[in-house]
């Protein structure tokens, strides 16, 4: 017979992993909705909220101030704003979430890039009174950029504007349309007051005429699989194990995350750069061995045939190998303080590759505002978004990022200091394919 | 392309996704072998606490069936649960690691710290922790710390780079952006290494219950002699405690974290089975460091401080 408390245990260890990050202006009313969720899913334990408070009445303000839980830094307390991403963690009987907390402002676009690179599921906060504004288009457009699937429209204030019904319509329609274009796959709009209460973890009362989940619901069941049938499998060899003990003489495993898609034992597979093939003959998953496997879980692959593979291999299906290549063009969003210029030298990160790579040519900046093209800016400095083409000492085997979050995307360091200079979405991006005018035969060079 | 695969779907539906174990698991395991790719000379911090025990379980996964590529580092305080240095040493023992120890006691012997007049030595254990760093040229340093136990650490990165010194500048950290961690350092620079940032408490124990994890007897209910201090139940023993003012109990306790015996405080409690232990921190109202660390509380920014100059 299971016991109670052996019931909760495996109610909980049966739960799925969320990864979702906020976006919204200074004052949207983001920190509240985020501290409404962790308040009302019983996530702020009564130590934090007293310590809040106690902070609250030291400074002499009446009420306590939820942004002091998220904000960490004494810089950021001292100064009342948010600096930096940080992650919160949060849990319901059906789902735990990390939150990806990114600051609004305008210049921390690297933040949200930041946070929406390892999200399934984006909440942009609009003021209701306000409606779309030029913030919104540019979240979107990250949104859109960093392909994160799923995207959540929280119209919030919905109290200041007597939970009308018609406003809630405009907005939403004109966001869906806007983001639909640049290519967000899933837009769920939901007309919430975080400072309220509407719609956040509990249905509304003022909003009968809405008949759509709470923000807390749609968390709760959004997918987070995709199918997986359709993916390129992709497979990066991170470290090969050799125990060369008495118990295994001539144990060669390939160990890595799978990046995308699946793998079986039998198949017939190729590793990249070198284009040697093999089968795999045994995958095994931290320990236990298995016949199928799949992203994101870390496996240890062992091949048929003893060939050379080390650190940076990628190993693919036999029949769905990209090409490798040797010249990346790329989006990529300039997250350092110093500039990446044409002719620069850097480091490329892919996968568990780190290759070296000369900037060749920059031949476009974003304007995420209105999405514009400016040609030829020379450099790119923090927080620009720009389209660059790198040469790579070494072959490649990049996917498009739209194909692959994982395998389609990269950093550019600096190798004097180590810095990470920028982040790298291989292939086309919407901002490529939605540029009109017509390229001479330098591109963009006049 | 391929056939359809025969898993049971869970409770989301879809066959393809994985437990929040599981997730956690496999990014924790990446993290490893992140770094047996790409460092000369990584170390693991152990002191015998759930969190470390659960980093070394992890690493034990991830390199089988060969041997974990790293050895340990104990910052030792001098003023440890007996308990927990055996279970520290057995483990040692049979896993065959390789233990390297920074005492407290040393340096405080040596004239090189001072005993603080509260006898609280955990902010001690930065000096002992650097230098031992610098001094077997560690140049990535596993640390058990989550994002979850203090609102310092939730600013931290996974990969988090440190200067000679081992300071930690909030400001100036490395955006992390997918799964691409930027482990560059220069010389006589390391980084510090966090695969648990992204798991709970609750996550530890149910991953400890889950894969059978042997811990410290003393996570688990039992009778035990205390004194109550700063509104916490303190170990009497030969680190300074009780004063004179304060009476020493019997009570049904258990830890929830492992730390310095001055300053890590007991919760009553009676759950003394893994089951039961779950179903209490479920239910608790308190957070682990808020129930159980003195030196956390000494101010608003005390881990912020501490982590800048090089704490864990």
């Amino acid at each position: 017979m299971t016991s109670p408390t052996k019931q909760l245990a495996e109610e909980l260890s049966a739960t799925t992993l969320l990864r979702f990050a906020t976006a919204g202006s200074v004052d949207d009313g983001k920190s509240t909705l985020v501290g409404r969720l962790l308040h009302d899913s019983k996530s702020v334990l009564a130590d934090q909220l007293e310590a809040v408070e106690h902070a609250s009445r030291s400074r002499g303000q009446e009420a306590p101030d939820l942004a002091l839980l998220t904000d960490g830094l004494r810089a950021e307390r001292e100064q009342g704003i948010t600096i930096d991403v940080a992650y919160r963690y949060f849990a319901t009987a059906r789902r735990r979430f990390i939150l990806a907390d990114t600051p609004g402002h305008v210049q921390y676009t690297r933040n949200m890039v930041t946070g929406a690179s390892t999200a399934e599921l984006t909440v942009i906060l609009v003021d209701a009174r306000n409606g779309v504004v030029e913030q919104t288009r540019r979240h979107a457009a990250i949104a859109a950029l960093l392909r994160v699937p799923h995207v959540v429209l929280a119209v919030n204030k919905m109290d200041l504007v007597g939970y009308q019904e018609p406003v809630f319509a405009a907005i939403a329609e004109e966001f869906t349309a806007y983001a639909s274009e640049l290519g967000v796959q899933e837009i769920t709009a939901i007309p919430i007051s975080a400072l309220a209460g509407d719609n956040v973890v509990d249905a509304s009362a003022n909003m009968d005429w809405y008949g759509g989940p709470t923000v807390l619901e749609h968390l709760e069941t959004v997918p987070v699989s995709h199918d997986l049938t359709s993916c390129h499998a992709r497979f990066p060899v991170q470290y090969v194990i050799r125990p060369q003990t008495a118990e295994h003489p001539d144990y060669r495993g390939y160990a890595g995350q799978i990046a995308a898609g699946t793998f079986r034992v039998g198949e017939s597979v190729t590793v990249l750069p070198s284009g040697q093939t093999s089968k795999i003959a045994g995958i095994d998953l931290l320990g236990r061995a298995v016949d199928v496997a799949w992203t994101p879980q870390s496996v240890t692959l062992l091949l048929e045939d003893d060939i050379d593979i080390s650190r940076g291999d990628i190993v693919v299906p036999s029949g769905d190998a990209p090409a490798t290549t040797q010249d990346v063009e790329a989006t990529v969003c300039h997250v350092a303080d110093q500039p990446l210029a044409v002719g620069q030298r850097v480091l490329l990160k892919h996968t568990t590759r780190t290759v070296k790579a000369i900037v060749k040519d920059i031949p476009s900046k974003l304007t995420l505002d209105d999405l514009s093209q400016h040609p030829a800016p020379g450099r790119l400095v923090a927080n620009d978004i720009g389209r660059v083409k790198v040469r790579t000492a070494e072959p490649l085997a990049l996917d498009s990022y739209a194909d692959s979050r994982r395998t389609g995307s990269f950093l550019l360091i600096d190798p004097s200091d180590g810095t990470t200079l920028a982040a790298g979405m291989a292939g086309e991006s919407f901002a490529t394919t939605k540029a009109t005018p017509v390229q001479d035969d330098d591109g963009w060079d006049f | 392309m391929t056939t359809s695969v025969d898993i049971a779907s869970g409770a989301t539906g879809s066959p393809y996704a994985l437990t929040h174990l599981d997730a956690l698991e496999s990014e924790g395991v990446h993290i490893f072998r992140e770094v047996a790719g790409e460092f000369e000379r990584p170390v693991i911090l152990f002191s015998g606490g759930k969190d470390s025990i659960v980093m070394l379980h992890l690493a034990l996964k991830a390199f089988a069936p060969a041997a974990v590529p790293f050895s340990l580092l104990h910052v030792d305080t001098g003023h440890n649960f007996p308990e927990v240095i055996e279970y520290r040493d057995r483990t040692v023992a049979r896993h065959g690691l390789r233990l390297h120890v920074a005492s407290v006691q040393d340096y405080i012997d040596a004239g090189k710290l001072r005993e603080r007049p509260d006898g609280t030595r955990n902010p001690l254990q930065t000096v002992p922790l650097t230098e031992a760093i610098q001094q077997h040229r560690f140049d990535a340093v596993f640390g058990g710390g989550r994002r979850d136990e203090e609102k310092a650490r939730a600013k931290e990165r996974v990969f988090s780079l440190r200067d000679e010194f081992s300071q930690w500048d909030p400001r100036r950290q490395r955006p992390e952006l997918w799964q691409l961690y930027n482990g560059r350092h220069a010389p006589g620079e390391h980084v510090r290494v966090f695969p648990l940032s992204n798991w709970t408490e609750l996550d530890v124990w149910q991953y400890i219950a889950r894969e059978g994890i042997e811990l410290p007897e003393i996570y688990f209910a039992h009778e035990r002699e205390v004194f109550a201090r700063g509104g916490m139940w303190l170990t009497a023993g030969e680190w300074g405690g009780p004063k004179d003012d304060e009476t020493v109990e019997k009570r049904l306790i258990r830890y929830r974290t492992v730390g310095d015996m001055s300053c890590t405080g007991a919760v009553d409690s009676d759950a003394a089975t893994l089951d039961a232990v779950i179903t209490e921190i479920a239910a608790s109202r308190l957070t682990e460091r808020g129930a159980t660390r003195a030196d956390d509380k000494l101010s608003e920014a005390a881990m912020e401080d501490r982590k800048r100059e090089g704490y864990f």
